[in-house]
């Protein structure tokens, strides 16, 4: 069959992509979330030092459009450094800071949804507001942030497409880079949205309902 | 034990104490009632500044909550306090709930903090449920829990807001069963309930609070018996 021809012939292509968009998601959301939870937590603070820096973090990235995002990192660094910098880490770095912000929405409305009785409780036998958070507050919330951050999971895959403008070939960019020599334009769409699709059915089984499940095996409501 | 002078507390232009004042002696179980928005759970959560008061002066087991150099931290380890919604951790068993600060805050071993929450699981009749998680037990269950939960810091006070008006009568019994052994046993206690039977029985004092101030105060038998304000009268024809 011809199309199967063509998807075997533009696999291998497809796949150095396919690898590249991996690395650059899971990266990604890692770093974003440890971000998240920090900047989350900062965004909470009493401390004016702290939470105007977070809360201006936030409204940037998430104010702005990830495209220009891109171009001002990796340009503005390279002006800054007065060399060029590495496009896979210069991208890695601009789609954590990315998603860093839409973690800290997610992480600051899990802690807020936990009942206020909680940190009462634990204040009232004498922790710390540190060790209520770390002991009581923050084990209750990740558990509720877990099905949002496996959103942000899957919108991260596909806003790594974005990087190509950089140059990055990642799967949307291979599959473009196939087409202009081939021309076979249908084809190769479908099939890196089947990529994609699969990616993300991936993530939400894994990452969404597994340890989902996990985390409920020990401990409900 | 507890003394509190002219306790003030304001929420933004809602004054809710006007001036309360309470002295607590040694062993001395003292009931506040009142109707609902008077002020009663706003002054006993300032007995352990989960409220800061707007102005007036707290003074437990001879320290002072109100001065701004106390460690409150080390303050509230005295001062046990039982919600009315329990408030367990519901990630934790109930053991768990109970030796968390032991081990956190005091510092004691594992072995040391299991050791007093199986003593105090079978003071409250829970000894079997030890392993139960909070959504695994009843109302009257997770309370017991919660009082052994703050009797396992040894606190020298306890502070009770409404601790039965959120369960079911049927588990009404259970639980005020444990607040009078308590009782027995020498626990100062601050008790914000409508359990007439409890407050007469158990209770050493019973104030009558309206409206963020002290309207009545005296034995049970004179505040149920023989009222003298207008107001405790009225209040108490309704609840009675
Ligand atoms: N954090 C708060 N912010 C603003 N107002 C508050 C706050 N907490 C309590 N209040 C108000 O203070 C008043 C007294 O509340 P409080 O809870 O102390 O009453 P209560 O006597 O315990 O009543 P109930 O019997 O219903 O529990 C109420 O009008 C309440 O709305
Ligand atoms: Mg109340």
């Amino acid at each position: 069959m011809e199309l199967l021809q063509i998807w075997k012939d533009a696999l291998p292509v497809l796949m150095v992509g396919l690898k590249l968009t991996i690395q650059l998601t899971v990266l990604a959301v890692f770093f974003g979330s440890i971000i998240g939870l920090f900047v989350g937590l900062g965004k909470m603070s009493r401390i004016p030092l702290i939470k105007i820096p977070s809360v201006v973090y936030v409204e940037f990235f998430r104010g702005s459009p990830l495209l220009v995002q891109i171009f001002l990192i990796y340009f503005g660094l390279s002006q800054v450094l007065g060399h060029s910098v590495d496009k896979f880490w210069s991208s890695v770095a601009v789609l954590s800071l990315n998603s860093g912000a839409y973690c800290a929405e997610i992480f600051r409305a899990g802690i807020q949804s936990i009942e206020r009785g909680q940190m009462e409780a634990a204040r009232s036998l004498g922790m710390t507001h540190t060790q209520a958070m770390r002991y009581v507050i923050l084990p209750q919330a990740f558990k509720r942030v877990i099905p949002p951050l496996g959103n942000e999971f899957i919108a991260m895959l596909k806003d790594t497409s974005l990087v190509s403008v950089i140059g990055l070939v990642e799967l949307a960019r291979s599959g473009q880079l196939i087409v202009s020599t081939t021309y076979n334009a249908f084809q190769i769409w479908f099939l890196v949205a089947i990529f994609y699709i699969v990616l993300t059915v991936l993530i939400s089984e894994f990452f969404v309902n597994r340890m989902e499940r996990r985390l409920q095996a020990g401990d409900r409501s | 034990m507890i003394v509190a002078k002219n306790v003030h507390k304001s929420f933004g232009h809602l004054e809710v104490l006007r001036g309360i004042d309470l002295h607590v002696k040694e062993q001395e179980v003292v009931v506040i009632i009142g109707p609902s928005g008077s002020g009663k759970s706003t002054f006993l959560r300032c007995l352990n500044l989960l409220e800061e008061p707007t102005s007036g002066e707290i003074i437990i087991d001879g320290m002072c909550l109100t001065d701004k150099t106390s460690d409150i931290n080390k303050i509230r380890q005295n001062v046990g306090m039982v919600f009315q919604r329990f408030n367990l951790f519901p990630h934790k068993t109930a053991l768990e709930n109970i030796t968390l600060a032991p081990i956190k805050v005091k510092g004691l071993t594992e072995n040391e903090a299991i050791a007093i929450a199986r003593d105090l699981l079978g003071k409250v009749g829970l000894q079997d449920k030890e392993s139960s998680y909070p959504d695994q037990l009843s109302g009257g269950q997770q309370q017991r829990v919660a009082i052994a939960r703050a009797l396992a810091m040894k606190p020298k006070v306890m502070l009770f807001d409404e601790p039965t008006s959120a369960l079911d009568p049927e588990m009404v019994g259970e639980v005020l069963a444990v607040m009078k052994d308590l009782a027995r046993d020498g626990m100062t206690m601050v008790v914000v309930t409508h359990e007439m039977g409890f407050a007469r029985e158990v209770g050493d004092r019973v104030l009558f609070i309206d409206e963020g101030k002290v309207i009545e105060e005296g034995t049970p038998e004179q505040i149920f018996g023989n009222p003298q304000n207008e107001r405790t009268r009225s209040f108490l024809n309704k609840i009675l």
